[in-house]
Parts: C-alpha cells; sequence; structure tokens
C-alpha cells in the first residue's frame, strides 16, 4: 500500500439535511476501499434547525476525528449561508462544493436579522473555484428533493479516489429499501453534474 | 464488515470489523463482557449507548427516571452478581453522585461500570466540568478512551478491573470519543455464570458507620494497588520518539496531540487515575522536555507535578476553557520552541466571520411550546427555565426564560424567589403578574421536578407551574420515560397519571391546557396567578418529531397581509418575510417547512392566514 496522507472533508448543514446520512455514506466508502476512516459529528441542541457539521477524514493512518481550520481538502456545503460559514477551515487550494439551497436560520425567520442575499457572490469571491450545485433539483428531477444530500455526494463522487460500485453499494444498503432507486438516481444526476463541473480531476 | 449485520444475532469472530461511534463500541464492549443489566437517563452525549445496547436483546435495559435511580440500580445487579453498567452525562454524575461514593465504599461483586460522557466545549450542556475529578474524589479508577477501538476495548476490560479490585470503573468519555466513529474489532459474548440467588454479606454492604470505618482504610488500600497495576497495565503506553520532546496525555487529546507533534515521544495514559509513578518517571528520564496536554482541568499535571516530577509545561500551555484541537496544541507547543510540530497546524486563517446570521436551535414547526411562550412573552412573566428544548424559549424572539440552571430546578428555585417576594411599600398584596412562573417537560418532571413541587405544596408555596408534556424526552432525541406508556426494551408499560400525581403531591389546581390555543393559555395563566396558592398548567400535546406529526399547512393571502410582522412573533422557520413585485415587505409561509399548529394564524390582526380547506372539507358541506 502506497503512504496516503490523510484527506480532511468537512461538511456543513442545518439539522434535519441529512447531513448525518452523508458523512455514513462516506465513512463506509472510505473502510470499503481499505481506509482507515474517523468521521465525527456533534447531536443534540443542533438537531432543531441549527447549524450542523460533520468531520470526515481518510488515509492510511488516521489519529484526530477533527479537521481544523485551515486544512480541509474538501468542504461541502449542504446550504450556502453555511459552505460560507466555514470557508476559513478550506487549506489554500482546497475544494469548495455546495449546495445553492437557502434555508433561513431562526433570527432571519423572526425578522432579526436578513439572509445575506450575495451569498453565492461572497463564496465566488472568496474561493473562486467553488462549485454550487442545485442538489435539490436534481434530487426533484430523480424523484424527491429529499435526496439531495446524495445528489451532492454525486457531485463529489469522481473527485474522490472511491469506484462507483462502492458508492452505489455503500447508499443501497444505507437508504430505507423502498428509496434505494431514487436514491441512486439523484447520486448518478449529481456524479454526471459534478463531472461538468469539477471534471474528473483527483485528490 | 458489511453495514447489515445485526448486532447480537451473528457469531462474530475477531476479524469482524464495524464503524462505530464511541457510544455504539462501549454498547458493543459491555454486551461483550456479559453485562446483564443496564440503567440510563439519556443525557447528550451520553445517550445512543443505551440505545445501542438495547438492540441486544439479551441484556436487559432501561430508562431510568433519573441518573442517581439509574446507579442504584446498576449497584444493586452488581451487587447481586451481575455485571452491569450505568450511563450519564457529566452532570447526570452530580445527581448520582450520593450511590456513586456508597459503590466506592461497598465495592461489587459482578463488575460495574459507570459511563460519564463529558461535554468540553458545552455543545448541549449548562457547564463543562472534568469529571475525571470524580474518580479521585471517590476513589476509583477512571479510562479514557481516545477512539471507538479503545472505547470498546477498555469498556470490555473495564469489568475485569471492575471485579480483580472489588471497585466500580469510571469510563470517562468526552463529545469526540462518545460522537466520533472509527473501525471497532468485533469479539464474542464472554459467558458469565447464572445468578440464582442473593449472598448475604453485612459488613461488606451494609454502611453504618462501624462497617464504613473499617470499609475506608481497604479503599485507599485499593488506591494504592490500582496505582502499582498500572505501571503495567494494558491501558498505560510509552511510544518513544523523538526524545526532545515528551508529551504526556490521555483520550481523544492523544489523537490531536500524535498530529500536532507526530514525531514526539508519547506517555499515552489510558487509566488518568491513580497514576503508575515508577512509569512517569522512567518517562520524564527518557525525554529532555516533558509537556502535559489534556483538556479542561490539569488532572494528570497536578498528580504528576505532587510525584515532584518536572513538568516543562502544562495548564499554562493550553486553555482550561472549552474544546481542545489538533492545532491549539500545535501552536502552543510551537510557541515555547518545541522541534516537530505539524506546520501544516500553524498556518494563518483567516478568522470565523462574525457578521454573518446565526442559526442556533430552534423551535421546530409545529412544536406544541410555541404557543405557550408566545403568552409567557405578552404577559411579561418572569420564568425559571428549565432543562430540555423548552429552553430555548431563553432565545429570540420569544426571551422568555430567565433564568436556567440544573434538572428540577425551575420549581424549586421559582418557590425560593416567591418566598423573597414582598409586596412594595404601600401595598398590601403582590401583583400577580411579578410572581415567578416555572416551565419543565415531563421528562425532567420525572427526573427530579416531583420533589421540588412536593416542597412547593408542603412549605405553603405559591408559584404557577408550567409542564410541557409532549410524552417523550425531545432534546435527547425522543426517549420513552414512565410517563409513556412504553420501555426503552419497547415492552408496553404504566403510564404515570400527571394531573393525579400533582394533586398527590398535595397541589390542588391542576389545569391541562391546549397549547395550540392561545387564547384558552392566556385565560388559564392568568386565573392561575391570581389564585393565593400553587397550581400547575399542563400542557398536553405530543412532540412532533418524534411522534412524526404532519398536520395541513396555513398559507397567507397576499392581498390581506399589511407586513406588520404580528406573525414573526411565532418564530417559526415557515415564516419568510420577502418583498413583493411593488416592492412591499410582505411574510410568505414556506409550505415544506410549515407543520400546520396556526400559531402564526392567531397573531394575524388581519386574518391573512387560513388553512386552506380541504377538497374533503369542501365536499363535506
Amino acid at each position: 500500500m502506497t503512504n496516503r496522507p490523510t484527506v480532511s472533508v468537512l461538511l456543513t448543514g442545518v439539522g434535519g439535511q441529512g447531513v448525518v446520512l452523508a458523512s455514513y455514506v462516506l465513512s463506509h466508502v472510505a473502510m470499503a476501499e481499505g481506509y482507515e476512516v474517523k468521521q465525527s459529528e456533534v447531536h443534540g441542541m443542533s438537531q432543531r434547525g441549527g447549524s450542523v457539521t460533520s468531520h470526515f477524514r481518510f488515509g492510511d493512518r488516521v489519529w484526530s476525528p477533527l479537521c481544523t481550520p485551515g486544512t480541509v481538502d474538501l468542504l461541502l456545503g449542504f446550504e450556502a449561508l453555511e459552505a460560507l460559514r466555514y470557508l476559513h477551515w478550506l487549506r489554500p487550494g482546497g475544494k469548495l462544493v455546495y449546495n445553492t439551497l437557502r434555508i433561513n436560520p431562526s433570527p432571519v425567520s423572526a425578522g432579526l436579522a436578513t439572509y445575506p442575499q450575495d451569498v453565492d457572490a461572497q463564496i465566488k469571491a472568496a474561493c473562486p473555484t467553488a462549485v454550487p450545485v442545485d442538489a435539490h433539483a436534481l434530487a426533484v428531477k430523480a424523484g424527491t428533493g429529499k435526496a439531495a444530500n446524495v445528489a451532492l455526494l454525486g457531485a463529489v463522487s469522481l473527485w474522490l479516489p472511491f469506484a462507483r460500485e462502492t458508492w452505489e453499494a455503500v447508499i443501497a444498503k444505507a437508504v430505507p429499501p423502498k428509496t434505494v432507486e431514487v436514491n441512486l438516481a439523484a447520486f448518478r444526476l449529481g456524479a454526471e453534474n459534478g463531472t461538468v463541473a469539477l471534471g474528473q480531476e483527483e485528490l | 464488515m458489511t453495514a447489515n449485520v445485526q448486532l447480537g444475532e451473528v457469531v462474530a469472530t475477531q476479524q469482524q470489523v464495524e464503524i462505530l461511534s464511541g457510544n455504539e463500541a462501549i454498547a458493543r464492549g459491555a454486551w461483550e463482557a456479559g453485562v446483564k443489566v443496564a440503567a440510563a437517563y439519556p443525557g447528550t452525549p451520553s445517550t445512543e449507548i443505551l440505545e445501542t445496547l438495547a438492540e441486544y436483546k439479551d441484556v436487559h435495559c432501561e430508562w431510568a427516571p433519573n441518573e442517581k435511580v439509574a446507579m442504584e440500580v446498576g449497584l444493586g445487579a452488581a451487587m447481586a452478581g451481575g455485571r452491569a453498567l450505568v450511563c450519564m452525562k457529566h452532570v447526570g454524575l452530580n445527581v448520582a453522585a450520593d450511590p456513586f461514593f456508597s459503590a466506592s465504599y461497598v465495592g461489587v461483586e459482578g463488575g460495574l461500570v459507570v459511563v460519564s460522557a463529558d461535554d468540553p466545549g458545552m455543545h448541549s450542556s449548562q457547564d463543562e466540568q472534568d469529571n475525571r475529578n470524580y474518580a479521585k474524589f471517590a476513589r476509583v479508577p477512571v479510562l479514557e478512551p481516545s477512539d471507538s477501538g479503545e472505547a470498546k476495548e477498555f469498556a470490555v476490560a473495564a469489568y475485569e478491573l471492575s471485579e480483580q479490585f472489588d471497585t466500580p470503573v469510571l469510563l470517562r468519555t468526552t463529545t469526540r470519543v462518545s460522537h466520533s466513529k472509527s473501525i471497532v474489532r468485533l469479539g464474542e459474548r464472554i459467558p458469565r455464570p447464572r445468578v440464582t440467588e442473593l449472598k448475604r454479606n453485612w459488613s461488606k454492604y451494609t454502611m453504618m458507620p462501624v462497617n464504613a470505618l473499617a470499609r475506608h482504610p481497604l479503599i485507599e488500600k485499593r488506591v494504592r494497588d490500582l496505582a502499582e497495576y498500572a505501571e503495567n497495565c494494558p491501558f498505560n503506553r510509552v511510544e518513544m520518539g523523538d526524545p526532545r520532546v515528551g508529551i504526556i496525555t490521555s483520550g481523544v487529546i492523544y489523537t490531536y496531540a500524535r498530529e500536532a507533534v507526530p514525531e514526539a515521544s508519547f506517555l499515552k495514559l489510558g487509566m488518568s487515575y491513580p497514576l503508575p509513578r515508577r512509569l512517569v518517571e522512567d518517562f520524564r528520564s527518557r525525554v529532555e522536555r516533558l509537556f502535559v496536554v489534556e483538556e479542561l482541568d490539569p488532572f494528570i499535571e497536578e498528580q504528576i507535578r505532587l510525584m515532584g516530577v518536572q513538568v516543562d509545561g502544562g495548564k499554562e500551555l493550553n486553555t482550561l476553557l472549552g474544546e481542545l484541537d489538533a492545532r491549539l496544541i500545535a501552536q502552543s507547543l510551537a510557541k515555547v520552541g518545541v522541534p516537530g510540530v505539524n506546520q501544516e497546524l500553524l498556518r494563518d486563517v483567516a478568522p470565523a466571520r462574525t457578521d454573518l446570521p446565526a442559526r442556533p436551535p430552534t423551535f421546530c414547526p409545529g412544536c406544541p411550546h410555541r404557543g405557550i411562550f408566545v403568552v409567557l412573552k405578552k404577559l411579561r412573566l418572569f420564568v425559571a427555565g428549565d432543562i430540555g428544548c423548552y429552553t430555548m424559549g431563553a432565545l429570540p424572539p420569544f426571551n422568555s426564560v430567565h433564568c436556567s440552571t440544573c434538572m428540577g430546578a425551575s420549581i424549586s428555585m421559582a418557590h425560593g424567589m416567591v418566598k423573597v417576594l414582598e409586596p412594595p411599600e404601600g401595598a398590601d398584596k403582590l401583583d400577580p403578574r411579578k410572581k415567578p412562573v416555572a416551565i419543565i417537560g415531563d421528562s425532567t418532571f420525572y427526573h427530579s421536578g416531583i420533589t421540588s413541587l412536593m416542597n412547593v405544596a408542603y412549605n405553603r408555596g405559591n408559584t404557577l407551574n408550567i409542564i410541557v408534556d409532549n410524552s417523550t424526552t425531545a432534546m435527547t432525541g425522543g426517549q420513552d420515560h414512565p410517563g409513556t406508556g412504553k420501555t426503552l426494551m419497547g415492552e408496553p408499560s404504566t403510564s404515570v397519571d400527571l394531573p393525579a400525581l400533582c394533586r398527590a403531591l398535595g397541589i390542588k389546581r391542576v389545569t391541562t391546557i391546549d397549547p395550540y390555543n392561545l387564547e384558552e393559555i392566556e385565560r388559564v395563566l392568568r386565573e392561575e396567578l391570581e389564585a393565593d396558592e400553587p397550581s400547575v398548567v399542563i400542557s398536553k400535546a405530543p412532540c412532533v418529531l418524534m411522534y412524526r406529526i404532519r398536520r395541513p399547512v396555513y398559507q397567507i393571502d397576499p392581498e390581506k397581509c399589511i407586513g406588520c410582522k404580528r406573525c414573526l412573533q411565532a418564530g417559526c422557520v415557515a415564516l419568510n418575510l420577502y418583498t413583493d413585485s411593488v416592492g412591499d415587505r410582505k411574510v410568505e409561509i414556506l409550505a415544506d417547512q410549515c407543520n400546520g399548529c396556526g400559531i402564526c394564524a392567531q397573531l394575524c390582526k388581519e386574518k391573512a392566514i387560513a388553512r386552506p380547506e380541504t377538497a374533503e372539507e369542501e365536499a363535506s358541506r
């Protein structure tokens, strides 16, 4: 086995978006591909519509389960504002792929704050290589908006060093049996979209 | 190594591996160790231990009403000869401290392992106490796994340790161990002898002074014996690298420190109390500079300094506050000239954005707590809060929880406040609206609110106590409790009659209300505030998240909406302020978020918010 350095992926989103399921898929795919994996998330208060992060790291030998600011190789944003909030965690040259969906935080819903309307421009300015993906639209096309998390995984799948069969096998086991087909369809649509946007460059 | 391995149903082999969280790994370890009884009260970050263990059908698992009860259930099981597991979050051990200290004195027959899941950084807690201190305080050994693999191995080994030294064992995790996942090698369940009768051992198990006095020297000797065991135990290990830098550390901090200074020498302590003096002294002699790196308290550092061992850097380098990570450790060690620090972790990083709108947790759309807080805010009452989802009533736009400390404290603290309050000069009676209101959830009430309410009745109190009964332990993810009629093992069970319980405690005024009716809430609260005796108001409606309740959504008629924003007082993420095509600010309801509670519709004076009649309703006309 070659000496493969640890790769750090930070997933950010909103409670209820399926960040935890996406992390489950990532870690099982990496394990099936022979990597050591560590993954970390916080439960509890964050479930009630709060900001959610999940740290995922894989390599030949992984020590810490946590990413740290300035060292993340891939930031996977499930919601635009939550992508912007964690941009400083990327290392120089790190990749950002994010879902263009916008979800109001509770202070915005209460009329006490405003959602930054130029969120996409702010992301682009700070990270010119950022890849916006309308994962919700892709998931709806596949059959249900609920599969947006899996569509987003599809969008980065070609960029991570894992075989497509492994992805699909893990997804098929991770999602409820009745939703396997729609999730696989969302994953494939995401992958097609990702191919165009990202190219086939690997980490 | 497949995701569909059914826990406990397969004959496990040493080759089998699975990605598990620290909590799942502890459950697996307890199962492999042959645990017979497990008890806990839910609390982040400990909750999933018992939820996972309950899936193994050969262990009796139960939610106790609180951690003290759980500890006593575990101690009884261990005293009877079965292996037992007791789990709680850090503050839960405060509640269970009384039996925990006694458990140290009486010791065990079957192994007893107590899991304390600490929460540095307070992701979901009211404090960040370092529960390793409890080990030293109660004279029991503490084990600190650094990842899920160790969590499982340590859990199994803890039972051997417990029985060998006749002591409960504290297995201490932190959020980043409990909620991080890594690869675990699975083992088989160890067969345990069947317990068929209770043995009597009066002098060991009956802690009257005469017996406790005889136990105390044995407990102190046990600490010395454990320290001797620690010299060569499998939990502590030396990893020699660069002899210029020696780092003593424990728990998940070990993984951060390995990443921060990969080539350093390490003394990794799996058992952080009691410490092995010779092992520490020997490690000291093999390195040029010695650092102790630990999160929260200088627990290891103080023990080492007391040994007279020179420490070249400890708590003065790494904060007492919050969580550490590899970056913070790398920066602190680089600052004092430690060689070999991972340069990637020293990179300058842009500061976190403070100008973006925060995204705090909030009441779910449809949550039955929302209407209660809308009214509490309107009436401008002082509210003594408690621990649960309803603590979020402290946040904008409600701003209606004015104190919140620990489980069950709302009722007793409000009682203390009302005993201080006096009418202003010249008035003969306190304004009822100045009386404090206590608010507490059902699970928290069963945990430790019952005794508080009994105290209010007995000591002639005069507070208004709201029990928001959503038939679950919601904040921790929806666990059953004595009021839900179901056990952790999924069996049907008894369900507390809450109004009857309150009456039995001595409260005469007990009213149950519909929390989706603002007019009813306000009327009842006003009536009860006027009463010259204590009252209980029960807000009775199930948690929409846990019971998967979906109600038809509401809509706002843009022709009727005047943009007054009254509805935004509902603090609901289904409401969205927007600018229409002619530039007017209006509110709309996001159909994919709305759960049809109707609170915003009741707040709207323009009658702009309504639920469209369904085709069925139209047809029935």
